[in-house]
């Protein structure tokens, strides 16, 4: 309760300003405007005017407040669960992150890139195992039992292209043409026709994990969802906006449906960034310190997802893609380390902005790669492998390992490492323990996965 | 026999033709479904000149030489473009092409194998414009030649590991989606059409393709070598014989189910709705009869009443944005990349070997993508001299203008009058002296990016 008290200031405050700053200038055109902030009004209220505040330039009455504001006042429940993914691109070296460092098998296959038998610290779950160095704040988070770690995790007949593999994490199966996302498929469960929200990319383009057949879901560039037209400010620009949203509004009377369509798409973009407006050019004070220098921007958007979620937003699955290269072909020893450490820092300075925030009993997160790397390097670096890494993180998370450690005595035809866990496993626990949704609704063939304990 | 009042059918065909008013609504749809939109005063002017047949065959069959109007492009530096270097320039080669033809639907066409044949980077912008090339000749088929001339392509022998497939160690990725999506479908109403066999034995047919790899060049001399091909007896569709790569295409395009699924597909390009049985039988008749020719299907097909009547199709990113630059009769005079890219549709990079997925044009990521377009091009001839701009302008007359500039596009009654009330709601919120001039000036350049990103405009 007290908690929820909290998150109503913040909220208040963000709303405040997006109410002033939508109602300026406004009131002379529409008497009948909202009200000034800062009158005592509801939470839901708050979410309820700022949206509409755009659409109210043309008439509240004539949209009644509309399907929109309504869905998305419905549907910003304080409790409920949010997954948040966050991809490591071109296939991680997993064999590094927790790295065997002192069997014979991992110096001979790499001569060059091995750690020191006694770098890092102890993986708690299994003494063969060491936390890289960079990874420290990762050991942190699984000593703390707020991280699941997954060490050997694929599918079976794993497939060596990035497109192909990471394609097959992004929607949740192994079928080439699947064009929507299991996040997707989730928000067609528990989302909703009207919040495009409820389904956020952080980096500018849909995530194709995202991707949806019918609910609507929203990218965004880091925060803000910024438009300007050249030539266009001030009161005139600010009834611009509204006006889409009016043409919008008149096209979804249309009987024709691709007339419709279209102008559902303006409708969800100006309630997009009317939902945003009020973090646009802001900076967002964070409870908490994220990694500073080249790569910030990861932070700053996983410090605004905090701050969005404090806000009461309805986002339900958020993805972002993490900065750096982990396709590591060659010269892995000069890029590894850094990358490691700003992703895992970045990561472990959000879980600790959502504790700060409150926010943690509501928040999973999924840190994942196409694949892992082959054991053995080749000159300077290391090739596609198979079986790689993903972590799960949260307060709620249950730290235990999913899967093992294969070891590298036996390794697969390929001479990768053998998977002992599949990543549909590992989606199917995030859908059922997580959302309480049944996986078989989701995940193709979930029956024949093993659902290893995430929550809990 | 029946049809609705006013549509006529074809002598035996069984095809409805639309008979009712060709006007200047019909003839834009028209020219953004089969092109890419009327430059100013074009959508008028084929409705004046022509009938339905006749404005369709200006389409379909183009008199004249193939030019280009207007300057050529030219990169930042003022250069021409550089297609088979400059990185982009490959993109740029093709819109401009799209943006400046006097032939729209070759380009359109094109457009369309492209998306049919979808073959992503291939690492050579050489390869993957002289596949577009290959697109523009075959534009009309015949589809058996189309197909032919697809399956040894370079860029697609690369894309599809062509370059892989020897009787040594068959590589089943081209035989596969040749039959799946290229030519037969992956299941229709009468079950599978082809079964895991007759993948292996397609692709033992389809062995024998190689080139020769050069630093610094990447892949030359693509042919047929014998020593790579399989010449031993394969069993395909239940037939059997010595086949090659000649055969497998010539099997494909004699399936049962390819007349169905050749016929749907180029249907879809055209009409959001599907063909009704009656139509998609007659469709096949006529597709057949003429050989697997492509341009009878479809001009069937653009003068079918479902075309005029039906309902309006979300227009494809870059036939968005190429229109809005014949609107201007501007050209291409910057990198388009990274915009077509945000608005959903990269040249030379579809999503995967299926193409890109129509139905699903528009989210909140791709409406900015075209917003950005829209500034983009509106943005070149902004207006920013309220010193000589009217401070009495109405918003009709507003709303008239800002059409004006976008070559007169027709809009539904509701957006005509929600750009109006814009129009007015501004008027009002200028108190003050100075804002007369001012505001009446953003409201024009508002305006003209509230037409171009209107439902109506998204839309043919």
């Amino acid at each position: 309760m007290s908690c929820n008290h909290c998150e109503e200031l913040t909220r208040a405050r963000l709303m405040r300003r997006a109410v002033a700053q939508a109602g300026n200038g406004l009131p002379s055109i529409e008497p009948g405007m909202p009200a000034p902030a800062g009158t005592g009004l509801s939470r839901r209220s708050f979410l309820l005017r700022s949206s509409a505040a755009m659409l109210s330039v043309y008439g509240a009455s004539r949209l009644r407040l509309g399907d929109l504001e309504a869905g998305v006042a419905q549907a910003a429940g304080a409790n409920d669960p949010v997954l948040v993914s966050i991809f490591l691109e071109g296939g991680i070296d997993s064999l590094s992150v927790l790295a065997p460092t002192t069997d014979p098998t991992y110096r001979a296959l790499r001569p060059s890139l091995a750690l020191d038998p006694d770098a890092g610290t102890a993986f708690t779950e299994d003494p063969r195992l060491r936390w890289h160095p960079a990874a420290a704040s990762f050991d942190a988070l699984h000593r703390a039992g707020k991280m699941a770690v997954a060490p050997a995790i694929g599918y079976s007949s794993p497939d060596q292209s990035h497109f192909t593999s990471r394609h097959y994490w992004e929607v949740g199966g192994l079928s080439p043409r699947e064009i929507t996302g299991w996040m997707g498929r989730l928000l067609e469960r528990i989302g909703t026709a009207d919040n495009p929200l409820q389904g956020l990319s952080l980096d500018g383009s849909l995530s194709p994990a995202l991707a949806t057949s019918s609910v609507p879901v929203a990218a965004v560039d880091g925060i803000s969802y910024d438009l300007w037209a050249r030539g266009v400010w001030g009161t005139p620009e600010e009834l611009m906006f509204g006006a889409v949203a009016d043409l919008g509004a008149g096209g979804a009377r249309s009987k024709d449906p691709g007339l419709r369509s279209a102008a559902g798409a303006a409708t969800q973009a100006m309630q997009l960034r009317t939902q945003l407006e009020p973090f646009s050019g802001e900076e967002i004070n964070a409870p908490v310190a994220y990694p500073e220098g080249e790569g910030s921007w990861f932070g700053e958007n996983l410090s605004a997802l905090a701050a969005m979620l404090a806000a009461g937003l309805p986002i339900r699955c958020a993805a972002i893609q993490a900065p750096g290269g982990f396709d590591t072909h060659d010269n892995q020893a000069e890029s590894f380390a850094s990358d490691l450490k700003l992703a895992a820092d970045s990561i472990a300075a959000f879980q600790a902005d959502l504790e700060a925030r409150g926010l943690a009993n509501r928040v999973v997160t999924l840190v994942w790669s196409e694949f892992g790397r082959r054991p053995e390097e080749n000159d300077s670096g290391t090739d596609h492998g198979a079986g790689g890494a993903a972590y799960v993180i949260g307060s709620r998370v249950n730290g235990r390992m999913v899967g093992e450690f294969p070891g590298l005595d036996q390794l697969d035809p390929d001479d990768n490492l053998r998977a002992t866990s599949d990543f549909r496993g590992l989606y199917c626990s995030l859908i059922e323990q997580w959302f309480n949704v049944d996986a078989g609704a989701v995940i193709p063939d979930a029956a024949s996965f093993a659902r290893p304990t995430l929550i809990g | 026999m029946a049809g609705k009042p006013g549509n006529h059918h074809h002598g035996g065909s069984g095809l409805p033709v639309y008979h009712g008013k060709f006007g200047e609504r019909q003839a834009a749809r028209l020219l953004w479904r089969a092109g890419f939109g009327p430059r100013p005063g074009e959508a008028a002017k084929l409705a004046r000149r022509f009938n339905l047949r006749g404005a369709v065959h200006s389409l379909t069959r183009p008199k004249g030489k193939e030019h280009l109007k207007g300057p050529q492009p030219v990169d930042e530096d003022g250069l021409p473009l550089a297609p088979f270097d400059a990185y982009g320039h490959d993109e740029l080669w093709w819109l401009d092409r799209m943006v400046r033809t006097n032939h729209p639907m070759v380009e359109r066409m094109a457009l369309i194998w492209h998306d049919w044949f979808a073959t992503a980077d291939v690492n050579s912008q050489k390869l993957s414009i002289e596949q577009a090339q290959l697109f523009e000749r075959r534009w009309m088929g015949p589809f058996p030649d189309l197909l032919a001339d697809v399956t040894v392509n370079p860029a697609m022998l690369i894309w599809l590991s062509g370059l892989d497939n020897t009787r040594r160690a068959p590589n089943e990725n081209y035989a596969r989606e040749m039959m799946e999506l290229f030519t037969l479908g992956a299941s229709n109403e009468a079950g599978y059409p082809y079964s895991e066999d007759d993948v292996r034995e397609q692709a033992r047919a389809l062995t024998g393709w190689d080139a020769d790899w050069e630093d610094d060049v990447g892949y030359v001399n693509f042919h047929f070598d014998a020593k790579r091909h399989d010449a031993g007896a394969k069993t395909i569709f239940g037939q059997t014989g010595n086949f090659d790569w000649t055969d497998s295409c010539r099997l494909c395009v004699g399936h049962k189910a390819h007349k169905t699924f050749f016929v749907e597909k180029l249907w879809s390009y055209f009409i959001p709705v599907p063909p009704t049985a009656k139509t998609r039988k007659a469709l096949e008749r006529l597709y057949v009869k003429h050989d697997h020719a492509v341009r009878p299907v479809v001009e069937a097909i653009l003068m079918h009443p479902a075309f005029y009547r039906g309902p309006s199709m979300v227009k494809p990113p870059i036939v968005y944005i190429v229109g809005l630059l014949r609107a201007r009769r501007g050209g291409i005079r910057s990198d388009w990349s990274w915009i077509s890219d945000l608005a959903g549709q990269r040249l030379f990079r579809p999503p995967n070997v299926a193409g890109w997925n129509e139905a699903r044009w528009l989210d909140t990521s791709t409406f900015r993508g075209r917003w950005i377009a829209a500034n983009y091009i509106a943005g070149y001839d902004a207006i920013d001299d309220e010193a000589t701009y009217s401070a009495t302008e109405g918003p009709k007359q507003a709303v008239r203008k800002a059409l004006q500039f976008w070559g007169d596009p027709q809009v539904s009654t509701a957006t005509r009058k929600g750009l109006e009330r814009y129009a007015g709601a501004v008027a009002t919120s200028a108190t003050a002296d100075w804002q007369q001039d001012t505001f009446r000036l953003l409201r024009q350049n508002a305006l003209r990016m509230l037409v171009a990103t209107s439902p109506d405009m998204q839309t043919s």
